[in-house]
């Protein structure tokens, strides 16, 4: 073992490396080579570090050192001036209101965070075990399998308060009971990693940044339970989790640290993978267990339910990826300090996603309860540009928006389901006030409608039926009685589904007309999209005085539908406009705005078709 | 071939899902053909119909020949919100095909797909097993460009 000066963490995340993070990695290689001092450097890949936004990101120990958006040309500036002369390179550091921030510690999105299922996220390379096991890896797994018993395990779980991550918060203690209690010889325990819902990646990042701790998270669960076998159930769409969890199984096995008669306390534990093939809807339990048995992922009614009759009929649980993440640490800690953190009834802390017009977007770790407000503006560092918060929708396509009235609510199981959003997986996608609601609860329906499976009728037929209404109010044509009609089939697809899929497919519909109902109102009685986003309730319109008769945008029009001369200045030709933006790019003065409502040319023209049909139709 | 890949695997229909991604990923047009599904029926003792039951169901499986490269683009919200419709009428002009077609050179299929995971560097697309993040549509024309001259 060689003792290196300095550390050099890269983030590795999926984040960072589609921002080009691996060919940093490489010139470092090549840069350090070529200064002779690769020796004297340890650089380690690491998982998710959190602020994507800022890809690709590294740290740099013994100082601390935090650099953002470097990129390959940087390098040897980081080589020469840090690493050989002993000066940071401060341009590459974060810069707050003229302030430069040096160490990751100080940088403020770390700043409100607590992390315990991200501990070593970031922090440690995910394809060594040794440096899981430093960190205090599988020491969890030894103080169970050597000093407790199942019931022990599973009541230290029921002290924490531990709900299930993965969306619907059931309490996890519940399942691990009703599966232990089974006297089934043959137990099986999945861990979902199924992550389908738009805007979340904490499964995904987790996964890659700290295998292990989710392999020992779920063969703890197995021990309280009394399962031998365990199954991985991730995405395709992840090559890079499948591929770390895969090596994390393979390396526990060399070790003798998973197989027959672990640390000879007579528990023996095997676990595969296997990967999903793009349906979201398999994130449904049953759903899930199907795909695992080589069918269609359908789900089936429950009762039973998967901890009495799961996987080839046999006594089943399934947790999310971040409940196991949670458990060694939780064992390791003790449940008493685990409780402490988080409200009454939501214990602990959530991994959540931050994606849209948020400053900071990526992933955090902050404890239940956090504030709407500190987790947009505290830790996600506000919105982008100039917009102004509008609204944010938590859970994906079975969350509901919440508004700037709701900004000090407390994030916890049940506030967010009083208002009709829901915690979901963890995804938070915030919107400023150019966005139309209108449009964004038609564009969750048009998903989920995809996603359906079809078993079921009201899912099947019900959302598509409140897709129709959607695009018909979005496209000008709305009718009086449309909002009670999405409210009346919302309602009833939620009480008559079959699975989690369809009973919340309506909520983002339902809780844009709750919140925002008049710009519904707007779209079906003005014919007009405020926002100017839905394109067939908006116009494009040049404004003679400003513009300044360049022709710019008569040429990169596609269809052709801008006339004029430097003298007479160019206009548009509206009932040919296809709105596909190219002017209002392109014009050099700004000279064009987008205007809410219909032409007053093409209503006119809508109208004569119109009466055409009508008399067709007489 | 088709039997080679079944034999990796055990004869139980569990493995049902496995086998299929595997032939997919390894056949040059990245497809399962009738051959396949009728190779795999017989190894793994499964009707036809429950292969393709299974084979329609998961929007990752295709059942016609593709192009060399898949193209996958995010079209979910935290990708829409950062604009990936430009970007996809940014790939539909350069490749000149649109959503679910092949160049005719075989060289790129252009699908869309649900959340890729890497929404904080919106918008996102996944070319094979590769992830390109925060896109503009300039960077879309050196993406492609770049394996166009690699192939």
């Amino acid at each position: 073992m060689s003792f290196k000066r300095i550390d050099l963490l890269i983030c590795c995340g999926s984040g960072c490396i589609s921002a080009g993070a691996l060919k940093i990695k490489e010139r470092f290689h090549e840069v350090l080579a070529e200064h002779n001092i690769s020796n004297e450097v340890n650089m380690i890949e690491t998982g998710c570090m959190g602020p994507c936004d800022y890809g690709p990101v590294m740290v740099i120990y013994p100082e601390g050192i935090f650099y953002k958006k470097v990129t390959v040309e940087d390098v040897e500036e980081i080589v020469t001036e840090h690493f050989i002369k002993g000066r940071p390179v401060a341009r590459l550091m974060l810069q707050e209101e003229e302030k430069v921030i040096a160490a990751k510690k100080d940088v403020p999105f770390y700043q409100k965070q607590i992390k315990v299922a991200l501990e070593n996220c970031g922090y440690i390379d995910p394809e060594s075990m040794d440096e899981y096991i430093a960190t205090g890896g599988y020491e969890a797994l030894g103080m169970v399998l050597t000093g407790m018993s199942p019931q022990d395990v599973i009541n230290v779980i029921k002290e924490s308060g531990l709900r299930g991550r993965g969306g619907g918060g059931f309490p996890t203690h519940i399942k691990w009971q009703m599966v232990h209690d089974n006297k089934s010889g043959e137990k099986y325990v999945i861990c979902n990693g199924d992550e389908g819902d738009p805007g979340a990646f904490m499964d995904r990042s987790l996964l890659e940044g700290d295998p292990h701790r989710v392999l020992e998270g779920m063969m703890i669960a197995a021990y309280a339970m009394g399962a031998t076998n365990g199954f991985f159930y991730i995405r395709a769409e992840y090559p890079l989790a499948i591929a770390r969890i895969k090596l994390a199984i393979s390396q526990a096995k060399e070790l003798g640290l998973m197989g027959e008669n672990i640390f000879d306390s007579g528990f023996s534990f095997d676990a595969e993978v296997r990967t999903g093939a793009g349906a979201f809807v398999c994130g449904e339990e049953m759903a899930l267990i199907h795909s695992i048995e080589g069918q269609r992922g359908n789900p089936t009614p429950k009762p039973p339910y998967p901890a009495v009759q799961g996987l080839w009929g046999k006594p089943t649980v399934v947790n999310n990826v971040e409940t196991f993440g949670n458990i060694p640490t939780i064992i390791r800690k003790g449940a008493k300090w685990f409780s402490e953190m988080g409200t009454e009834k939501s214990k602990g802390t959530k991994v959540f996603a931050l994606t849209g017009d948020i400053r900071n977007t990526g992933l955090v770790e902050v404890p239940m309860g956090i504030t709407l407000r500190e987790l947009i503006f505290d830790v996600g560092g506000g919105m982008i540009g100039d917009g102004k918060f509008k609204a944010v929708q938590l859970g994906g396509p079975s969350g509901g928006c919440l508004t700037v009235d709701h900004l000090d609510v407390g994030v916890d199981y049940e506030s967010l389901k009083e208002r009709g959003a829901m915690m979901g997986s963890g995804g938070v996608i915030v919107m400023n006030d150019e966005k139309c609601m209108v449009n964004v609860a038609k564009f969750f329906m048009d998903f989920c409608v995809e996603e359906s499976c079809g078993k079921c009728s009201p899912c099947r037929i019900g959302l598509k039926q409140m897709l129709e209404i959607l695009e018909r109010i979005t496209s000008g044509r709305g009718r009086e009685g449309d909002i009670e009609e999405l409210q009346r089939l919302g309602e009833s697809i939620s009480k008559l589904s079959l699975c989690g899929l369809g009973q919340t497919a309506p909520n983002p519909v339902l809780s844009t007309i709750r919140y925002f109902r008049e710009e519904y109102e707007t779209h079906i009685r003005d014919k007009s999209c405020q926002n100017k986003v839905c394109l067939d309730l908006m116009h494009f319109n040049i404004d003679k005085d400003r513009c300044i008769g360049c022709s710019l945008c008569a040429r990169k029009c596609p269809v052709t539908c801008i006339t004029g001369s430097r003298e007479d200045k160019y206009i548009i030709h509206q009932l040919e406009c296809i709105k596909c933006g190219n002017c209002f790019d392109v014009c050099p003065v700004k000279a064009i705005d987008k205007i809410p409502g219909i032409h007053p040319d093409t209503a006119a023209h809508l109208q004569a078709m119109e009466k055409v049909t009508q008399k067709y139709d007489d | 071939m088709y039997k080679e890949i079944c034999t990796k695997y055990a004869p139980t229909k569990d493995n049902l899902i496995s086998i299929l991604h595997e032939i997919q990923d390894t056949h040059p047009q990245h497809y399962i053909s009738v051959d396949a599904v009728k190779a795999v029926s017989d190894y793994l003792k499964v009707p036809e119909n429950h292969i393709y039951g299974v084979l329609t169901f998961y929007s990752m499986y295709s059942t016609e020949p593709r192009g060399k490269n898949i193209i996958r683009l995010c079209e979910s919200p935290p990708c829409y919100i950062k604009g990936s419709e430009n970007i996809l009428r940014k790939l539909k002009t350069i490749l000149g095909v649109n959503v679910g077609e092949t160049t005719k050179d075989g060289k790129f299929t252009l699908e869309l797909c649900a959340c890729l995971g890497v929404c904080g560097n919106a918008p996102v697309m996944m070319i094979n097993e590769d992830v390109y993040g925060d896109l503009t549509e300039e960077k879309v024309e050196d993406i492609i460009e770049k394996i166009r001259g690699r192939n």
